[in-house]
């Protein structure tokens, strides 16, 4: 029995993977991959890690699991941010289909600061809250 | 374990691999190179994993560890260097 659910979890934890690799593949643009990626492969992750727990059944199994769960969890977004953060910083192109870029209008690429109004509050409330 | 079973199971997770170093491969700009190896980092995770599973050897699970730990440092030290660097085009 236990063996079956074994299985099961690692065949869902590895078809997680490939659907990470494949939408890594065919997304057309740098965001819509990351969104393929990060959240897919994590989820692969946690199938495979599940199903290791499964197979130990042991405490100290256990919690290493569940550590490298946790990180998984934990850095997998922070990545993504960081690198989506450096790509839109350095230009790579949206896809033409993109349908909301809230940035664009706001954004300097040249100086890398916000537009002027948006400038002027965020400097009246750093003077407001350094006096 | 039935080894029918963990020889599909490491199949899969090999094409997922193949497939993520297509992107690799491709770019076609250096973010989208440092999302892939990020995913070819957690697909290694997982296949650490299995092998765990495989072989009996539950210390495997300390080097999965590791290679999640690197691939998160050498993501943040990637997007530091495009941040820096200023060209998305390599």
């Amino acid at each position: 029995m236990i063996e079956w659910i074994i299985g099961i979890l690692m065949v869902l934890g590895s078809l997680f993977m490939l659907l990470a690799a494949v939408g890594i593949l065919r997304l057309p643009d740098l965001p819509t991959r990351m969104h393929a990626s990060t959240k897919a492969g994590a989820m692969g992750a946690i199938f495979i890690m599940t199903a290791v727990v499964l197979h130990f059944s042991t405490g100290i199994v256990l919690a290493r699991a569940l550590a490298i769960v946790l990180f998984i969890i934990m850095t997998a977004p922070i990545a993504a941010h960081v690198i989506a953060r450096a790509g839109y910083f350095v230009g790579v192109p949206l896809w033409r289909g993109t349908v909301k870029d809230e940035l664009r209008d706001h954004y300097d690429p040249i100086s890398h600061s916000l537009d002027h109004e948006e400038l002027t509050t965020l400097t009246a409330k750093q003077k407001k809250s350094s006096s | 374990m039935d080894s029918l079973l963990l020889n599909s199971v490491y199949i899969l997770m090999s094409l997922a691999l193949l497939v993520a170093f297509l992107r690799l491969m491709k770019g076609p700009s250096l973010p989208d190179r440092v999302v892939a190896l990020e995913l070819i980092a957690s697909i290694v995770v997982g296949f650490v994993g299995v092998h765990a599973i495989d072989t009996g050897v539950a210390s495997l699970l300390d080097v999965a560890i590791v290679i999640a730990l690197m691939a998160f440092l050498a993501a943040i030290g990637f997007a530091r260097f495009i941040e820096r660097r200023g060209t998305a085009n390599d």
